[in-house]
């Protein structure tokens, strides 16, 4: 685990010119212009949608009741509050988590911001009104049992069971506190209007071009936000973001961008240019159809995953793909990672790539698929998807299997994933905050997420168990298990490569920490210009 | 002519329902799903209940039938409904992005004519000698390069150029202002599209004019003005040039109505909020209310445009009667 933190703070650090924190006194003013790499969201109303795009365009707007801290947000388990005072301790046997609520908050109408707005949300989230969509309510409904505000100043979240992933999950960046008198009367109207207690109060918003936002100057963080204002641009072609970096039309890409980008705005621009880099919570993910014959063979996808060459391949990916880091199914920065000498006990992280692919080829010989060939499906994006994807077909050609790339727009790859029309699929998965207890429910039968199709009834119950486990040794011991099971022992799945994010952007602006997700700790409070 | 006019007009309601016919079919024969795309592209984990409350909220869980009835109903009295991506209504998706894509149409128009039928004409005069040899590698240039790739090597040598002359790179800006708002800006914005758009229509334009202006120069007519002892310039601008207009009216109304809703690269590569990145938008989300509502107006103006350009034929030549 140590070998991985330390790798983690060495990429946050060393790479390039990091612009200096502490000894650097912010200065107030100043408009932040940035470009959002993706087109518009669908709606703003951050409970029901999924996209970045809504982060990256509203979270400037909105307070949360707890976050990641934003002067840590590299870590993965530093949580502070933002709406409330202090941190609460569990009680009820880990069941009852009580929050106690800021003094003073208004919303940009000037209503004051309560406990019932902070229960109203969280309700809305967690057990929508009929006909109102909550993106991850599923998934809080499997935690929580009742949200209430006992009083004005306090909120009490009772769960269903004791669970380490709960206050990870609390700190999810959508989880917008909105006024309940609105929820109210249309559950809806944050869908296609912005109104929060955020930093920044809304200015305007350029149907599918620009947002704009103002300083809050009641905003409850004294002396915070530093800047004026911001402008976001909608800008999803990369040349046109890279451009717009270089002729300082904006300053940054807050989702990041490839190795070239950053090597050619260095180039251009020297010095004008800072880079902060760090592991990314997104996961390049295969995962076998269990319907299609050879692959309901656990020789065959445990073969498959052999013949990976990660430790080799991973650096010579990264001169050229946004992925770096060779790690499990759960992202390398969290505690309850595999260190690597545990992970290079699993078959397919073993560090010998030729003893790996003579097993590879033992074990295809003997589930008799020796001239194994099929179609490797994959979304119709460039980065990272493309580039693995190539490479894997390459891999798989050192044990002898032949492999098709089959490129699929999202729409179409997503159809082909649910009616099973494919063979192995390239399945990158993206998390927000760090909480591999929830996040490797995408690896569970039943999953929404999995597409394996299969049942395990075994693996079933090693997840409910590291799910209820609260002691972080267990706990870690028990991941490392349901890995091991996941990705050797069934190979139901494997992981191949989690990316790399790559911050590029104007070295004037500062008070920017890079985290590993391009979800969090997005609303430009603590950041500031050198102008 | 206003019998001729109103008969057209009528024959555009056939045409629009069999292209609301066979874009709601095809929209539903691509596989895919809204709901997936929406909930799962980030690759973020969703709930099958989320999926389903999806389905329902948009109707796409309602047999096509009733779907394409209420599609054409909804036509019928101009409501072309709700987005299914953004929820807002189709009207206003539409009309906030179709002044940039038409203002970007309309310059390049402008561009195409003022460099096409100049140059066309003079290298049908000048045919074989070195400026026609010119004329026609500039407009072959044209006609052989992607916008995309035009589109981005503009954008590098300004950034290029400027950053060499000045130190410091510029281009235009990417967050687009209207004309009636910031004209400079907006030119400044729009310029260099328009340019890059310009120069393929008016290379297809350039060799239309220049073809129709040597199989004018050699009908009987101009021969006759000559031995009458007309000048030259009466010749060619009255009675050449006239003639030879009819196929470039055609190629030009042709390129116009493709450029309102086929800007889909310029638009991307520019970062133009116009009416082509919002079809692509619609086609990848799988839009259907929002596609449809597209290609019925991409239809509308594909006939008005030919509607225009027969009116025009008439002009160009009274030989030509409308009835």
């Amino acid at each position: 685990m140590k070998t991985h933190r330390l790798l983690i703070t060495a990429t946050l650090g060393a790479v390039f010119s990091l612009p200096g924190f502490a000894d650097e006194t912010p200065k107030p003013g100043g408009i932040l212009t940035y470009v959002i790499a993706a087109d518009a969201p669908p709606s703003f109303d951050g409970h029901r949608e999924e996209t970045y795009a809504t982060v990256h365009a509203v979270s400037p707007f909105y307070s949360t009741l707890i976050r990641i801290n934003p002067e840590n947000p590299a870590s993965t388990t530093d949580f502070v509050c933002d709406l409330c005072t202090e941190m609460p301790q569990p009680t009820d046997d880990g069941k009852t988590y009580t929050f106690k609520i800021r003094q003073g908050v208004t919303f940009q109408d000037g209503s004051p911001l309560t406990a019932d707005d902070v229960a109203a949300s969280w309700n809305e989230i967690t057990f929508p009104s009929e006909g109102v969509l909550s993106a991850r309510g599923s998934n809080y409904r499997d935690l929580i049992d009742k949200i209430e505000a006992p009083d004005a100043n306090t909120v009490v979240f009772h769960l269903k069971f004791a669970t380490t992933a709960f206050l990870p999950a609390l700190a999810d960046p959508y989880a917008y506190i909105y006024e309940k008198k609105i929820i109210d009367k249309d559950p809806h109207w944050y869908e296609k209007n912005v109104m929060g207690s955020g930093p920044f109060n809304f200015v305007n918003y350029d149907a599918g071009q620009s947002i704009k936002g103002v300083k809050n100057p009641n905003y409850y963080h004294k002396g915070l936000p530093y800047l004026d204002g911001f402008v976001g641009i909608f800008a999803p072609k990369e040349a046109t973001r890279v451009a717009a970096i270089r002729s300082d039309q904006a300053a940054i890409d807050f989702r990041g961008l490839p190795p070239s980008a950053r090597d050619e705005l260095k180039k251009n621009l020297g010095d004008q240019i800072s880079v902060q880099e760090s592991d990314w919570n997104c996961g390049s993910n295969l995962f076998f159809n269990h319907k299609q014959k050879p692959f309901d063979d656990p020789r065959v996808r445990r073969a498959l995953s052999l013949s990976i060459d990660r430790w080799g391949g991973a650096p010579a990916l990264s001169k050229i793909a946004v992925v770096k880091a060779v790690g499990g199914i759960v992202f390398p920065g969290s505690p309850l990672a595999a260190t690597k000498e545990e992970l290079q006990q699993m078959a397919g992280f073993w560090p010998d790539i030729e003893k790996s692919r003579a097993e590879a080829k033992r074990l295809l010989h003997e589930a008799g698929a020796d001239n194994l060939s099929f179609e490797l499906l994959n979304r119709d994006v460039d980065q990272p998807y493309k580039y693995v994807g190539i490479w894997l077909v390459d891999q798989w050609s050192k044990i002898g299997v032949k492999v098709t790339q089959k490129v699929l727009p999202t729409g179409p790859w997503f159809a082909a994933m649910r009616s099973g029309d494919y063979s192995v699929v390239h399945y990158p998965l993206c998390y927000s905050i760090v909480n591999p207890v929830l996040d490797v429910q995408a690896f569970v039968p039943g999953s929404a997420q999995n597409f394996g199709y299969f049942d395990d009834q075994q693996e079933t119950d090693m997840y409910n168990k590291l799910l209820h486990e609260s002691d972080p040794q267990k706990q870690h011991a028990e991941m490392v298990d349901f890995e091991k099971y996941v990705m050797e022992t069934q190979a139901h799945a494997t992981q191949v490569v989690w990316w790399n994010r790559i911050i590029p952007y104007r070295s004037y602006v500062k008070g920017f920490k890079i985290s590993p997700s391009h979800y969090i700790n997005q609303d430009l409070a603590t950041i500031w210009l050198d102008k | 002519m206003h019998r001729y006019i109103v008969s057209r007009i009528l024959l555009t309601i056939p045409t629009l329902l069999g292209a609301a016919a066979l874009v709601f079919v095809l929209m539903r024969l691509i596989p895919g799903d809204i709901c997936l795309v929406r909930l799962g592209s980030g690759g973020t984990s969703f709930s099958t209940q989320a999926l389903a409350a999806c389905h329902a909220e948009i109707g796409i869980d309602k047999p096509w039938l009733l779907q394409f009835a209420n599609f054409i109903w909804g036509l019928a009295r101009g409501d072309f409904g709700v987005s299914m991506w953004s929820g807002k209504p189709v009207i206003q998706e539409i009309a906030t992005r179709f002044p940039v894509s038409l203002e970007v149409a309309v310059i390049a128009t402008l561009i195409a004519i003022s460099i096409a039928i100049p140059l066309g004409t003079i290298s049908a005069l000048k045919q074989n000698s070195w400026i026609d040899l010119l004329v026609r590698t500039v407009s072959i240039a044209g006609i052989a390069t992607p916008a995309f790739w035009l589109g981005i090597l503009s954008i590098l040598l300004v950034l290029d150029v400027s950053q060499a002359i000045t130190g410091h790179p510029w281009m235009p800006s990417i967050d687009y202002v209207p004309l009636w708002k910031d004209p400079i800006r907006n030119l400044s914005i729009v310029m260099l599209p328009a340019i890059t758009v310009g120069y393929r229509y008016a290379a297809v334009s350039m060799r239309m004019t220049r073809s129709a202006m040597l199989e004018v120069l050699r009908e009987d007519y101009i021969r006759t003005a000559r031995a009458k002892g007309l000048l030259e310039k009466i010749i060619i601008n009255r009675h050449a040039l006239k003639n030879a207009l009819l196929p470039v009216v055609t190629v030009i109304g042709i390129e116009f109505a493709f450029l309102i809703g086929g800007l889909v690269v310029t638009e991307q590569v520019f970062n133009l909020n116009g009416i082509g990145r919002l079809m692509v938008l619609a086609v990848q989300n799988q839009d259907y209310t929002l596609t449809q509502a597209l290609v019925m107006l991409v239809v509308t103006i594909a006939i008005l445009t030919n509607l225009v350009v027969d009116l025009f034929y008439a002009w160009l030549d009274p030989r030509i009667r409308l009835s």
